[in-house]
């Protein structure tokens, strides 16, 4: 009794660290989770995992490097980001309500696939020649500096794009580009 | 001698155009195979005895660290091919290009988890709020009416709207041909006269106009400034007809300071 005490309590804090946002970027480094509670936190969002399940949402875990092939280990996680994101998919109805058309939809699906089909790394330009095809040539401009600015891609001096922390936590590349090259066009 | 000192400037040559053909792959993104990795180590190798001087060493230094980071984007290029991510560039443009927005929009969906996230004003916030909110005026205050004078509707004359300023008394464009006809006038044998000599009149706010007028006048493609930097002198070049340099050449702005200690200076010197 004690101990499911115990757990109820961290999980409790464990969803307030992890849903209210304390920094510019959303997410909680780690060791933050460690430091507020305790060492056994990995358990500790696992049992808040499975409760958030039933709300169609999961907790994510992105590594600073490459995902671990096994277990990871403490100090992998310690390094990680944890945030709290939609399990499933979402509707095209749910996109309307969180600001985005179906034009920066399909722009963002097309600059984040390319980009990965790239090894991660594409020029501008060619993300903008790609974009011209589906979007109108005074939309790409804006839409590009949007996607950049969400913290979706990221830009360097060279005018070369990458894919930036939130495409990390938020998109599933492998399914993406698997969904995409399965398709029939 | 003179041999081993072409050698070198050959070398130097031939490792310049390693580090540029290294730093064109890194920074543009090309395929890093497109390097022979073998033929430039011979070619670094065959060079090196020759390097005596700290600058000739470092060139070569540059050159292996250049060639390091191509071998290392070779490395990631056979470790991307391996894995499961790797997906034919070409193949998915095809099929981007072959979708429809609603359907690149759709599939995009079925892999995209957005992130919860909720945003609260936090303490801190909250006591600037309040600091702000107390230092605020009422509104009866801040809302004060501006009181006005009723006056009788009436006619107005050209000229008292030229007193008041809100008429030109020739219009710009106008007042810019006759300067320019006193340019052309006041030019020396070479086509050219001395800024200060043109700008310059009995009193500063009239030296400022003049200044003012000037700058119109190399902008639309009147005239042109010719600066002499050692001598540390400026000339203004009527043109026979208006050029349009726009489009043409880059436009450079030229600063020149007409301050009222200079006007004095120039006041002085004319006597």
């Amino acid at each position: 009794m004690k101990r499911k005490a115990y757990y109820a309590r961290k999980i409790k804090r464990a969803a307030h660290i992890l849903f209210y946002r304390r920094h510019r970027r959303p997410g909680v480094k780690g060791w933050e989770l460690r430091r507020r509670l305790g060492s056994d936190y990995p358990k500790v969002l696992k049992i808040l995992d499975n409760h958030l399940e039933t709300l169609d949402l999961q907790i994510k875990t992105v590594f600073e490097e490459e995902k671990p092939a096994g277990e990871p280990t403490l100090e992998q996680l310690d390094k990680a980001r944890f945030y709290v994101t939609i399990r499933g998919g979402i509707t095209p109805k749910e996109t309307k309500m969180m600001g985005w058309r179906i034009d920066d939809i399909a722009g963002l699906a097309t600059a984040i696939s390319y980009i990965i089909s790239k090894k991660g790394k594409a020029p501008r330009e060619e993300v903008e020649d790609l974009l011209r095809n589906k979007l109108p040539g005074w939309r790409v401009d804006i839409n590009m500096d949007r996607y950049i600015r969400s913290g979706y891609l990221a830009e360097d001096e060279n005018k070369q794009l990458y894919l930036d922390w939130r495409t990390r936590a938020e998109i599933d590349q492998k399914a993406l580009v698997d969904l995409l090259l399965g398709t029939e066009s | 001698m003179s041999s081993k000192r072409q050698r070198k400037k050959l070398g130097g040559e031939h490792l310049q155009r390693v580090i540029d053909l290294c730093k064109s792959v890194e920074e543009r993104g090309l395929d890093p195979f497109t390097v022979d990795v073998d033929d430039i180590i011979t070619v670094v190798r065959k060079y090196f005895p020759e390097w005596e001087l700290p600058r000739e060493l470092c060139l070569d230094a540059e050159a292996i660290h250049h060639l390091a980071s191509v071998i290392k984007l070779q490395s990631e290029w056979v470790k991307h091919r391996s894995t499961s991510f790797y997906t034919d560039p070409f193949l998915l443009e095809e099929k981007i290009r072959k979708l429809s927005k609603e359907k690149l929009a759709r599939l995009f969906l079925e892999a995209w988890h957005p992130i919860i996230e909720l945003e609260q004003i936090s303490p801190h916030s909250l006591a600037e709020a309040l600091k702000y909110w107390q230092s605020l005026l009422p509104i009866s205050e801040r809302w004060l009416k501006t009181g006005y004078l009723e006056m009788e509707t009436g006619a107005t004359t050209r000229e008292e709207l030229i007193k008041l300023k809100i008429v030109a008394e020739k219009a710009f464009s106008e007042e810019l041909e006759v300067f320019w006809k006193e340019l052309k006038q006041k030019v020396d044998g070479e086509g050219k006269i001395q800024y200060w000599d043109f700008v310059g009149a009995d009193t500063y706010p009239e030296t400022i106009r003049r200044a003012y007028m000037t700058s119109f006048l190399v902008t639309y493609g009147y005239a042109t400034l010719e600066v002499h930097q050692l001598e540390e002198e400026i000339f203004i070049k009527p043109f026979e007809k208006p050029k349009s340099m726009l489009g043409k050449k880059q436009m450079i702005s030229i600063p020149v300071s007409i301050s009222f200690e200079e006007w004095m200076r120039w006041k002085e010197a004319q006597g």
